[in-house]
């Protein structure tokens, strides 16, 4: 289950990279801190909500779900403003110039240190230092309490929450994609960009929307994440966003449902071989497993292409 | 815009600036050139000695500097230069080749009693097998997959080195021997002028040889690659070999600078090795100009070199290079000095999502159609 739970968050960022691999052709490097600036958006709304790290945080039925409903929503809408932003001021003016990818990747790497340094400042991070670890705590809001166990996967409540929130984000962006006009756009210009443009297109637009969508999905995982670890850092998103990207290049970069099926397997080996080879080995384990499938099938899992898988 | 335009009004002076100074500079004469490299050089070299305010770096030692972070940037930036700026390759994993270097002169120095003029030569031969075997598989991949694996190999040298102990564990490995005293000049722990004049030297002899190899057959060959792999494939151009050849050459000179690295520093551990050295190294090559040789040692001395003089800001210097990062990939993204030929290359692109094909990737397209979703 623990494999399930870190597999969904990795599926949830995978799609951010994918969305924006499927549109641009680029890997937006800064993707794992809009992941990160989404569990700090979680953070500052239990603050909000007067929810205080303690015995107090726990709460119950209707107001449990109209707090993880308003954390959530602050948090993809902490994110989704920073795919934006990022999005804007990063790579439109490149775009514009006809840059290459390497400087686009150049930039990306700058906009990921600017954010991460930012949310290192005091202001930003109440940070708590026990031993040599350092974090920012996030209040338990949610009773852990074992619903049932089967074999040995122990069926918690905060996992089958994350499983289920991811399931329904993911089948949202999916429907989304596949069903509403702007959907038809992002398949469009994944396509063929310039076609789309004289098909009239708003490419712009197009561009803005996946960046904003690529951030909500992050935004959710942020939030489970923090609902998962219960802390967070400005470093996190680093790990997490090599993972994510791993994800989403095992399952066939640009494909959605490849991001999905990257997220889960990649989350259930790393646990597998976590639990063969010690844990300190998680992720040489993952990365082998990256190396090894692209040997046997580099387009990945399931293929590329956003707008080839239903076009 | 308001913040975009004033920035503009800055920048565009100071580029029309660099771009007449390269003009009178190849009008000069070939011995006048050669002169004002010969000066700059020994510049170079007095450079510990010269108490520049300006230069100065408050709150760390300038001859440490130098060494680290400048020099080593420069050595690095030189070796992925290679592998970037001329095959047009993506290697994000690049601090593997500096940690095998490193591990190599540690290993072989604490353990074999080897001294350094000896070991070096191994740590580069072990670093370019490591890039032989990494690339073989990897190389025929499309670029963004090469990206992601070396990457991914980064991490796994790093975390291999702290999980195993026969290589220190994360408490790395210390006790590493010293140069032994050369032309003269003794190596020790307290005075970084002989490493720094050593780095020196070393990059000097690595400029000469990459300018050599820029202009022989194989540095066009890599051009053809660069510019388009799979005309390049059929004009004859055995691709694969040569984009293996850079990569492993690349791997070379970072297993260099990483043997020298670890013979100043006495003791490494795998936290040297982290990612973030691999991307501000990359960061050198870009921000300089992909491909041109000033340009890279240009720009590796700028990403060294500003975080250490701005360290009074602490806090929020690495927030302001990022930032600054960011504003120069605006206002010129083919790097601060690019490469001409390269950059009538990209020019000419018109590019997928309006975002450019070409960089370290050849293949606009993906070369297959599988799609079972």
């Amino acid at each position: 289950m623990d494999g399930l739970t870190i597999g969904a968050i990795y599926a949830l960022v995978a799609l951010g990279y994918t969305l924006v691999y499927g549109v641009l052709r680029l890997i937006n490097f800064a993707h794992s801190e809009v992941f990160m600036v989404g569990t700090f958006g979680a953070l500052w709304a239990t603050r909000w909500f007067g929810i205080k790290i303690g015995a107090t945080s726990v709460h119950h039925g209707i107001a449990l779900v109209l707090i993880l409903i308003g954390v959530g929503l602050v948090a993809m809408a902490f994110s989704g403003a920073t795919a934006v932003l990022l999005e804007r001021i990063a790579y439109r003016p490149l775009r514009k110039h006809g840059a290459t990818r390497l400087a686009a990747l150049i930039s990306a790497i700058g906009a990921s240190l600017f954010l991460q340094e930012l949310f290192a400042q005091k202001w930003f991070a109440q940070r708590v230092h026990i031993g040599i670890r350092t974090f920012t705590p996030f209040p338990r809001i949610l009773a852990k309490t074992q619903l049932f166990s089967f074999q040995k996967a122990n069926f918690r409540t905060d996992k089958v929450l994350i499983f289920i929130a991811a399931i329904i984000m993911m089948v949202v962006l999916d429907r989304f994609v596949a069903g509403t006009r702007l959907g038809r756009g992002i398949r469009a210009v994944a396509q063929d960009a310039e076609t789309a443009t004289l098909m009239g297109v708003n490419i712009d637009r197009v561009i803005t929307v996946t960046f904003l969508l690529g951030g909500i999905m992050a935004g959710a995982a942020g939030m489970l994440y923090v609902i998962f670890f219960e802390n967070t850092l400005n470093t996190i998103g680093f790990v997490l966003g090599i993972k994510a990207f791993t994800a989403a290049v095992l399952g066939g970069i640009g494909n959605l449902r490849g991001a999905l099926l990257g997220g889960f397997s990649l989350g259930l080996l790393e646990n597998y071989g976590a639990s063969i080879f010690g844990s300190q080995w998680k992720d040489v384990i993952s990365f082998t497993i990256l190396v090894l499938v692209l040997m046997v099938r580099p387009t990945g899992l399931l293929g590329e292409a956003i707008a080839k898988a239903r076009a | 815009m308001a913040v975009a335009r004033s920035l503009r009004v800055v920048i565009a002076p100071v580029r029309r600036a660099t771009d007449v100074a390269r003009q009178r500079l190849d009008d000069a004469g070939r011995p006048t050139q050669i002169g004002l490299v010969l000066i700059a050089l020994a510049l170079l070299y007095i450079l510990p000695f010269l108490k520049i305010p300006i230069l100065n770096t408050p709150r760390s030692d300038f001859a440490s500097v130098l060494f680290f972070p400048v020099g080593i940037y420069v050595l690095l930036a030189i070796g992925l230069n290679i592998v970037v700026g001329l095959a047009g390759l993506l290697d994000l994993g690049y601090v593997a080749f500096f940690a095998i270097g490193g591990y190599t002169m540690g290993l072989l120095g604490v353990n074999a009693h080897w001294t350094f003029y000896e070991i070096l030569p191994v740590a580069v031969l072990a670093s370019m097998a490591a890039g032989f075997i990494l690339g073989t598989p990897t190389l025929r991949l499309r670029g963004d997959y090469l990206a992601i694996v070396t990457l991914g190999f980064g991490e796994i040298i790093r975390i291999t080195a702290r999980n195993s102990d026969p290589l220190g564990g994360p408490r790395g490995i210390f006790g590493i021997p010293h140069p032994s005293t050369t032309f003269g000049v003794k190596f020790s722990l307290l005075d970084p002028k002989p490493y720094y004049w050593l780095l020196l030297t070393v990059i000097v002899v690595m400029v000469l040889m990459v300018r050599r190899l820029e202009r022989s057959r194989v540095g066009r060959a890599w051009t053809a690659i660069r510019e388009d792999e799979d005309a390049a494939e059929l004009m004859g151009v055995p691709t694969f070999k040569f984009k293996l050849w850079a990569f492993a050459i690349g791997a070379g000179i970072g297993g260099m600078a990483g043997c020298i690295f670890a013979t100043k520093v006495v003791s490494i551990t795998p936290d040297n090795y982290t990612f973030s050295l691999s991307i501000l190294t990359l960061a050198s090559v870009v921000l300089g100009g992909a491909g041109n040789l000033l340009g890279v040692v240009v720009g590796a001395v700028l990403v060294a070199y500003l975080p250490e003089r701005f360290r009074v800001f602490d806090e929020a210097r690495v927030m302001i290079f990022g930032a600054a990062l960011v504003v120069v990939m605006i206002f010129r993204p083919q790097g601060l000095i690019p490469n001409r030929q390269r950059a009538s290359e990209l020019t000419e692109n018109t590019g997928q999502g309006g975002m450019g094909t070409l960089g370290a990737e050849v293949v606009a397209r993906p070369p297959t159609e599988v799609s079972d979703a």
